[in-house]
């Protein structure tokens, strides 16, 4: 099975029990996503991407089934050692941010660090920070607090948070939910980029536009796969900015790898 | 494993919210500040009273006439008058150990020199009264042993009755007129301050008690005979030889109650001291409820604080913190809140002991160990009330605390 997939899901199922009732949330998704994809998870609210989501991201587990991460068998997984892999193999982006509140761009990008096994002194971690934060495009708003920055901005700062552990996979529920269209391209191109780079992205939107800078789009109804697959038109965000107001994301040259 | 960065999250929190955070502490600084003034008032009684006991005289048993119940009325210490002169001689002659014996009798009267007078109260005693009670003169001599044979109209005066009486003048060698009968004064006395009870120890005249059952109380009854042991060893032995000798004097036959009363100055100590440390217990524990509701005002703004910060849980648990990560942060947070608030609340009431020593003239006793028990007391109620929240914090799904609005 590890024929370069970086997730596999074999036959999972959840379900949630709320008092009597039996809610069937996923029931039986099989999926295969390669090293380097870019997936848009599909389907309407109810359909189950969202459970599905969380079982990617290591929030939650199947209730059966096996989830391979990157060659390991993390279904059975308990609490902190879930917190580890989210730690070392994910990032996760979402719809409104998640930003801690009061706190710099900086100390929100570095949050993931903190809880790295890897100990680095404190002009590390600022360094490291800095450097993602120029990466997306935020040179000079290190210091500035969520609430002084734009919607897109605090986006970029989660997805540079999301950026810092060098993740396998960046999980991105909704990220554009918030956004009005010209901030959606905005991280969308950083998405297209950031993929092009080889970190394969995930996303979840319902949004048949956002799905269309994807690659791969996985449509989901009542907790099975409906349809999957290649994108044959893909945006490309990059160039419907250049087409529409110029205003390059990042300076030219910027390095995403890190 | 992590504390070091969870130590820096849970302090730039507490900053994040300054008014909140102080407002928190002042309970605690409130309770710890309350506990260490009034264990420090209570002790300072203790150690004035103590100091006040040790004043009485070292090895020292004091033999009170009294508590008849010949009649089946018990008149109390001192009340009946079955002790006579010849009891304290026995005692001075046939218990082994006495150093010194004081016949001791007492009363208030008039006192006048020249035109000014004073109502005091006259001790009769013997020579070995300045001995037995180690209170020294501070000016003058003592009267003597021959004085006391002779029934010498001779007397030493405490300062409070030689202010009033003579003012700034010296009033050894003066007359003084006790009921009309002239006194010489020999000596005046040190100062000793209150008495426990709030007597005034100074406003005193002491006289040979030959002078005064003589010339001025008259009877032939002691109130009460003071008596001085060389070795604390044998102040038990002493105290009963002293019990069978009297018993056996007065002609008590077994089974009948004694006519006197035997104390020792080490009871009488224990029974002072043990007032004041309940003093004490009661003053810490009314300054220990404070505390406790310091604590639990660390509980509450540390529950609401979880609460407000559920997403920022749900976050830090998303990017890979463990529940005890984030049982360690808010448990740092209230610790932290509470053992500032301790060293705050230490020194306020370092602080506010003394103003009252200064200002109120109430002597107060700080102690190393009152100072640590309140810091680990105020450190033990954040683990206790900050436990609670933080368990609460760590046991969070990140999904649904994600999700929360």
């Amino acid at each position: 099975m590890n024929n370069g997939a970086i997730v596999s899901l074999i036959d999972v199922h959840k379900t949630y029990r709320t008092g009597e009732m039996e809610v069937l949330a996923v029931r039986g998704v099989s999926l295969e996503i390669k090293r380097g994809e870019f997936v848009a998870l599909m389907g309407a609210s109810g359909s189950g991407k969202s459970t599905l989501m969380n079982i990617l991201g290591c929030l939650d587990r199947p209730t059966t089934g096996h989830y391979i991460l990157d060659g390991a068998d993390v279904s059975r997984l308990d609490r902190d050692r879930l917190a580890d892999i989210r730690n070392r193999k994910i990032g996760f982006v979402f719809q409104n941010f998640n930003l801690l509140p009061r706190t710099s761009a900086r100390e929100n990008v570095e949050l993931p660090l903190v809880y790295s096994p890897q100990r680095l002194t404190h002009s590390e971690l600022r360094e490291k920070a800095d450097r993602v934060l120029v990466s997306v495009g935020l040179a000079g708003r290190e210091d500035h607090y969520p609430s002084q920055l734009s919607g897109g901005q605090q986006q970029r700062v989660a997805v540079a948070r999301a950026l810092i552990n060098q993740p396998e996979v960046l999980l991105a529920d909704e990220p554009t939910g918030n956004l009005d269209s010209r901030t959606s391209v905005e991280i969308m191109a950083i998405f297209q980029q950031l993929n092009e780079r080889g970190i394969t992205v995930i996303m979840v939107t319902h949004e048949p536009d956002i799905a269309a800078y994807a690659k791969r789009n996985v449509m989901m109804r009542d907790g099975v796969i409906l349809n999957d697959h290649l994108v044959s038109q893909r945006a490309d965000a990059a160039s419907q900015l250049q087409n529409g107001t110029p205003r390059p994301l990042s300076a030219p040259g910027t390095d995403l790898t890190m | 494993m992590r504390v070091g960065p969870t130590f820096n999250v849970a302090l730039r929190a507490l900053r994040r919210n300054k008014l909140r955070s102080v407002l928190t502490a002042l309970g605690i600084i409130i309770g710890v500040g309350a506990v260490i003034a009034m264990v420090g008032i209570g002790n300072g009684a203790k150690a004035q009273v103590e100091a006040q006991i040790a004043s009485l005289g070292q090895n020292v048993i004091l033999i009170f006439s009294g508590s008849t119940t010949s009649s089946g009325i018990r008149t109390g210490w001192g009340g009946a008058g079955t002790l006579k002169i010849e009891d304290a001689e026995a005692i001075r002659r046939e218990v082994p150990g006495v150093i010194g014996v004081s016949e001791e009798v007492v009363s208030t009267t008039q006192v006048a020199a020249g035109n000014q007078n004073w109502f005091t109260r006259i001790y009769g005693e013997s020579a070995d009264y300045f001995d037995i009670r180690q209170w020294p003169l501070a000016d003058g001599a003592p009267f003597t042993s021959q004085d006391v044979r002779s029934a010498n109209k001779v007397c030493v005066i405490g300062r409070t009755t030689a202010s009033q009486i003579y003012g700034n003048e010296n009033p050894i060698g003066q007359i003084l007129r006790i009921k009309e009968v002239p006194f010489t004064i020999t000596g005046m006395l040190t100062p000793k301050g209150l008495s426990t009870q709030g007597v005034d120890q100074d406003d005193i005249v002491i006289m040979p008690y030959t002078s005064a059952m003589k010339r001025v109380i008259g009877g032939t009854n002691l109130r009460n005979i003071n008596v001085q042991i060389a070795d604390p060893q044998q102040l038990e032995a002493a105290q009963q030889q002293i019990v069978s000798l009297l018993r056996q004097r007065h002609n008590i036959r077994p089974g009948r109650d004694d006519d006197f009363t035997v104390r020792n100055q080490q009871e009488i100590a224990q029974a002072a001291t043990a007032t004041s440390r309940v003093m004490t217990l009661l003053l810490g524990a009314i300054a220990g409820v404070s505390l406790v509701v310091g604590g639990i005002g660390i509980m509450n703004i540390m529950l609401v604080s979880v609460t407000e910060r559920t997403r920022e849980i749900g976050v830090r648990m998303a990017v890979g913190a463990h529940g005890t990560d984030i049982l360690t942060q808010f448990l740092i947070e209230a610790v932290t809140l509470s053992s500032v608030g301790g060293v705050i609340g230490i020194i306020c009431g370092i602080g506010a002991s003394k103003v009252l020593s200064a200002y109120a003239n109430w002597p107060t006793l700080i102690s190393i160990s009152s100072v640590a028990i309140a810091f680990l007391f105020s450190a033990a109620v954040g683990i206790f009330f900050g436990f609670y929240p933080a368990r609460k914090a760590a046991a969070l799904d990140p999904i649904e605390a994600l999700r929360y609005e």
